[in-house]
């Protein structure tokens, strides 16, 4: 039997600990081990697939395809990037309008709740057909009947409504204390909410919000539906070109490269919130 | 001179009476202290004399005028009368000197120069001029207190509403604090204390006051109250905290 003797500056609880942590690491390692052995062994037995594996993970398409998708999903990313700032102003707009407690501003708040619930209760797709192609079939002149538009300004309009609501959890959130001590000092209504109670509610909402972009630069690929050639329409058609579904395969990877590291990130935060506030 | 004036007050959440029916005089520069168990209107009573909280019934008066006269704008008043909480409630996203420059920018229309002197001679006299631009939870208790008092002072109140101010307050912290009332006081502030702190309430309070069941059953200078209390639930309170 082995005595734990006390190296220099560590307790037994830390020799402890470190001795646990290893026996875990390797328990971890060799469970993972055996689980990915027995799937790589066991799956290309099954009768079918030397099929998929020809037309799903094709390294030769792979290779060819890769170039063409990665520039196609840049336009993803542009579309992304315009959408998403101008989700978080008009979601801050409609969440600012749903409190507003003044009766002759009412229309507004009236509205700001119809918006929430029209746009959280529509599927984001049928919203994308309806704006994509009803508002271009108005016969607008270019560049007005571009697909562009109108497609991110279903995106737009879709995700402001969820991120209205987080602004709204986040600005509920702050302790009416705080709303106290600034409006005790003789502060207007608004100015609270603008100094106060804003800075606050918007940094307890960034990780919440951060999961809602992640979904947003997903949700871009449903453009495709209605024109923009971007990843999945790429994909799409390199799949009829080629005869072969591992182009779909290539755009999932390259999404993956983006929003594995993303929410990531947004968890990362949250424990990091979690943690100030315990 | 009176300075404030409550004439039979009352406040009621829902079908509770938590103010009923109080009468208060306070002069100019006194330092009136609220006493009695949790629960008897002390800080409704003050969270109402700054307008927090609207009243149901009866006047509040300030310098001779109706100041609670509820179509009236509330915002003009508050900036009047200072009030200073039991949770500091300093602002957690803003310096120290932000927190009192708020205000003042925002109401006065100062800019931060403008304001600058003024608000550096008040962090020096209360001793937080290395702190002015830390953040309240790089702040001890006390210290942050000692803050919100300076941000309350900030927009030149002519009355000081104090609710508990120590009570959150390790014990060791709680002397900073007080000694800013006794500057403040030395000075001339009319101000309300709501507390627990008897010795301090003895020793610097013009006028102590008994609250119970939102009325105030026994006033009087310190020696009297403490000293020689009249009521009987006066005496059982005061031989229970001291």
């Amino acid at each position: 039997m082995t005595v734990a003797r006390a190296a220099p500056g560590r307790t037994r609880r830390e020799i402890h600990e470190a001795r646990a942590r290893k026996r875990g690491i390797v328990i971890a390692s060799l469970s993972t081990l055996l689980v990915v052995g027995a799937i790589m062994l066991l799956v290309p037995l099954a009768p079918g697939w030397e099929a998929v594996q020809k037309s799903f993970f094709n390294g030769e398409v792979f290779l060819k395809t890769f170039p063409k998708l990665l520039q196609a999903f840049l336009l993803d990313v542009a579309i992304f990037a315009w959408c998403a700032p101008l989700i978080a102003v008009w979601a801050l707009v409609i969440a600012l309008c749903r409190d507003v407690r003044n009766p002759a501003l009412y229309p507004l708040r009236l509205f700001a709740i119809l918006y929430t619930d029209i746009f959280r209760g529509v599927p984001v797709v049928l919203v994308v057909y309806l704006i994509g192609f009803g508002v271009p079939g108005l016969g607008l002149p270019r560049p007005w009947n571009s697909p562009y538009i109108w497609g991110s300004l279903a995106l737009i309009l879709t995700y402001s409504a969820y991120v209205a609501e987080i602004y709204r959890s986040g600005i509920e959130s702050i302790h009416a204390s705080q709303r106290a001590a600034a409006l005790s000092l003789g502060l207007s209504k608004s100015d609270t909410m603008r100094f106060v109670v804003l800075p606050q509610a918007l940094r307890r909402v960034v990780p919440a919000n951060m999961n809602m972009f992640i979904a947003l630069q997903k949700d871009v690929a449903l453009l495709s539906f209605i024109g923009p050639v971007e990843v999945l329409r790429q994909a799409g058609v390199f799949k009829s070109l080629l005869a072969n579904f591992t182009p779909y395969v290539v755009a999932a990877i390259i999404f993956l490269c983006v929003t594995i590291p993303a929410t990531r990130y947004a968890d990362y935060l949250i424990t990091k919130q979690n943690r100030a506030r315990s | 001179m009176t300075h404030l004036v409550l004439r039979s007050l009352k406040k009621s959440f829902g079908n509770k009476s938590v103010i009923d029916g109080l009468d208060l005089q306070v002069n100019e520069g006194d330092m009136v202290c609220l006493i009695g168990a949790s629960g008897s209107g002390k800080s409704t009573l003050l969270r109402c004399i700054n307008l927090l909280e609207p009243i149901d019934d009866g006047f509040i008066e300030l310098d001779g005028q109706d100041i609670s006269d509820p179509e009236r704008d509330p915002q003009p008043v508050r900036q009047r009368i200072g009030l200073v909480f039991q949770s500091f409630n300093l602002f957690p996203h803003m310096t120290a000197e932000e927190n009192v420059m708020l205000a003042p920018r925002r109401i006065k229309r100062l800019s931060r120069d403008q304001l600058r002197p003024a608000i550096t001679a008040l962090f020096n006299r209360f001793g937080l001029s290395e702190h002015m631009q830390h953040y309240p939870d790089q702040l001890s208790g006390g210290q942050q207190q000692r803050v919100a008092i300076i941000r309350a002072l900030a927009m030149q109140p002519e009355i000081m509403l104090f609710d508990e101010i120590t009570s959150a307050l390790d014990p060791e912290l709680v002397g900073e604090v007080l000694d800013v009332l006794r500057q403040l006081k030395s000075q001339g502030m009319t101000m309300v204390m709501a507390t627990h702190e008897m010795g301090f309430a003895r020793e610097v309070a013009d006028k102590v006051c008994f609250l119970c069941e939102g009325r105030i059953l026994e006033q009087g200078p310190p020696e009297a109250l403490f000293g020689n209390p009249q009521q009987p639930r006066t005496k059982a309170f005061l031989s229970a905290v001291l």
